[in-house]
């Protein structure tokens, strides 16, 4: 497979798992209207449990459990769940920012978590061997990649459909509600803090998932993989492509990331090494203004939500 | 060891309060948690640098690391930081508010904006540590055992004498009354004829102003880098909670706390995890008494 060819294929699966993540991000705000400020916490959580659990034991390690792959995913979700829900729990019944500094104190927590206890998270050097499914039957990089992609493209599936399927039913509409006119909602005797702290877990829990399908999918895992600047790309995604709109996520996040990758490549070409750090600043600065404007001008994204009056309007 | 981390803890947590004022205001008068706050301390301190670069820090007086120019330097970048404050709620903050969006959309707004806010240092100043002064002190020691810099002796009795001033005229100067009518009620008052945009102008101003300062007071102590302002953010955050929202003793108790509990905290626990103490102590508090100290329960904040 050609140099071109095979970097294609690794930008896809990385736009798959980032739409994983917005697609969380979008049950959270797009249809309930919660503002999570650490979306990078949560995806490092299930990036970081699934290689504490399946990364080959090492001496010196509390993690390194060597699970299977399957258990390395399912644990990564059940723990993203458990913090969102702690965290929600105790913030979802308070004002709606609290909800947002709190879960951007996770973030913060988890950075540091990563950094210094070495034991569990390796620190700076962070994990390796971490478990990758069938790499003993894809066994070239190509084949691997391409089997990965397959993969991911069926586990977004799963999560597209399963998020439509939710969001039409009842559970979903309750969500809108709520988001509208939450006063409303409880006079009909909708449990408002129930439902917006499952929306809440269900979306962080996708994003553990994406954090756990990126580290299967590269093999080891540092804290360098986890920036800040994630929460705010994933953000981008989703205000860029229209939140309340499943698709408009997918579409930002393809859309956004093309939009990184190809800005780092300009500036990398452009900026000599000696400036590098004030390069990726000017990269930085230029999507969060093309953002700050989005919201200004075009709040509705480039596909944004269908609004519904009622189906028998024009009946 | 307990008595120099309850003095470091009193020394950083006056400044925490000192930035902590803005956040709550904002998030009384504007109802909304504002991200980008912390980059106005960053923004204060360099704008502080660039006058320092004109007319420098001033020679060593009174066995303080600096003269009254920093003092100057400090004053103007205060009114500077307030102006840009308030130029950034002209331009997005107030047109937001006007397009009647969701006010979660604001704070998302400030998020974006105080990356972009944080970048432009970068890119301005670059990644380095500065410094305003490369005078060296020596910590005095004060009680036995604890020893403080002069230059923090200083910082905390002007940190409380700009509060106090504070104090009297949100107490009785009628700008400080419409302001604390507005956070009240922001309906009510505009019934009785209070101008709110004129409110909220002022807020930005002081706001902006006591965060350029606590902004040179930690690029004082002891340097001045990109991440200043970041790095406070939860700290920020939490001592406005803690104190209760809306309050100016309830921010500067907030923020002693904060900084107490960060320190005696790192008599047990590693440096590495300094920056998510206040995150534990904001979570306690949301569990134990989400009002804060010095807040009171309000109904319907959603």
């Amino acid at each position: 497979m050609s140099g071109l060819l095979s970097y294609l294929v690794f930008f896809a699966s990385v736009v798959l798992i980032l739409g994983i993540v917005t697609l969380g991000l979008n049950l959270q705000w797009g249809f309930t209207g919660l503002f999570n400020a650490g979306v990078v916490g949560f995806y490092a959580i299930g990036g970081y449990t699934h290689a504490i659990l399946t990364a080959q034991p090492l001496p010196g390690h509390l993690g390194n459990l060597g699970l299977p792959w399957l258990a390395g995913i399912a644990g990564a979700m059940l723990v993203t769940a458990a913090a969102a829900w702690l965290i929600g729990i105790i913030t979802i019944r308070l004002r709606a920012d609290y909800l947002a500094i709190s879960s951007f104190g996770i973030a913060v927590t988890i950075q540091l978590v990563t950094l210094n206890w070495q034991a569990l998270t390796g620190g700076p050097n962070g994990l390796t061997r971490i478990a990758r499914p069938l790499s003993d039957v894809f066994d070239t990089p190509a084949a691997y990649n391409l089997w990965y992609l397959a993969l991911l493209a069926f586990i977004t599936a799963i999560v597209y459909f399963g998020l439509e399927r939710m969001l039409n039913s009842p559970w979903g509409r309750v969500l809108r509600a709520i988001r509208e006119d939450e006063l409303a909602a409880v006079a009909l005797g909708k449990n408002a803090r129930r439902f917006r702290l499952e929306a809440f877990v269900i979306g962080s829990t996708l994003m553990g998932l994406a954090g756990a399908l990126y580290v299967g999918y590269i093999g080891f895992v540092s804290p360098f993989d986890f920036l800040p600047i994630l929460t705010f790309q994933a953000w981008a995604m989703l205000i860029v492509g229209g939140s309340g709109n499943n698709r408009g996520a997918l579409l930002g996040a393809l859309v956004v990331w093309s939009i990184w990758t190809v800005s780092g490549i300009a500036v990398s070409k452009l900026v000599p090494p000696s400036h590098a750090a004030q390069g990726a600043a000017v990269q930085v600065i230029l999507i969060g203004l093309a953002l700050v404007l989005m919201l200004l001008l075009r709040p509705r994204g480039l596909i944004g939500e269908r609004s519904i009056v009622s189906r028998h309007a024009n009946e | 060891m307990i008595g120099q981390a309850l003095t470091d803890g009193v020394l950083t947590g006056a400044v925490i309060g000192l930035g902590a004022i803005g956040v709550s205001f904002t998030m009384q008068i504007m109802r909304f948690a504002n991200f980008s706050h912390a980059e106005l301390l960053t923004w204060g301190g360099y704008l502080a640098l660039l006058i320092v670069g004109f007319i420098g820090a001033g020679a060593p007086t009174a066995g303080l690391s600096f003269g009254w120019q920093l003092l100057a330097a400090a004053l103007l970048a205060a009114a500077l930081t307030g102006l840009l404050a308030w130029m950034i709620d002209r331009l997005v903050f107030r047109r937001l508010r006007g397009s009647g969006a969701h006010h979660l959309t604001l704070v998302f707004a400030s998020f974006g904006l105080g990356l972009v806010m944080r970048h432009l240092v970068v890119l301005l100043w670059g990644h380095e540590s500065r410094f305003y002064t490369r005078e060296l002190q020596i910590a005095n020691e004060v009680l036995p055992g604890i020893r403080v810099l002069p230059d923090q002796i200083f910082i905390l009795l002007l940190t409380l004498l700009i509060v106090a001033a504070l104090h009297l005229f949100l107490t009785y100067s009628r700008t400080g009354i419409a302001m604390r009518a507005a956070a009240e009620s922001p309906g009510l008052s505009q019934a009785c004829g209070i101008d709110v945009e004129r409110v909220i102008r002022n807020t930005w101003l002081i706001g902006g102003g006591l965060a350029a300062l606590a902004g040179v007071f930690t690029g004082l102590t002891p340097q001045l880098n990109p991440e200043n302002g970041a790095s406070l953010l939860l700290a920020l955050f939490s001592a406005a909670i803690l104190g209760g929202i809306g309050s100016l003793p309830g921010a500067v108790v907030g923020g002693l706390f904060v900084g107490i509990a960060e320190n005696v905290m790192l008599l047990v626990v590693s440096p590495g995890f300094k920056q998510a103490m206040p995150f534990m102590l904001l979570l306690l508090v949301l569990v134990l008494r989400p009002q804060g100290l010095f807040g009171e329960r309000r109904e319907g904040d959603r």
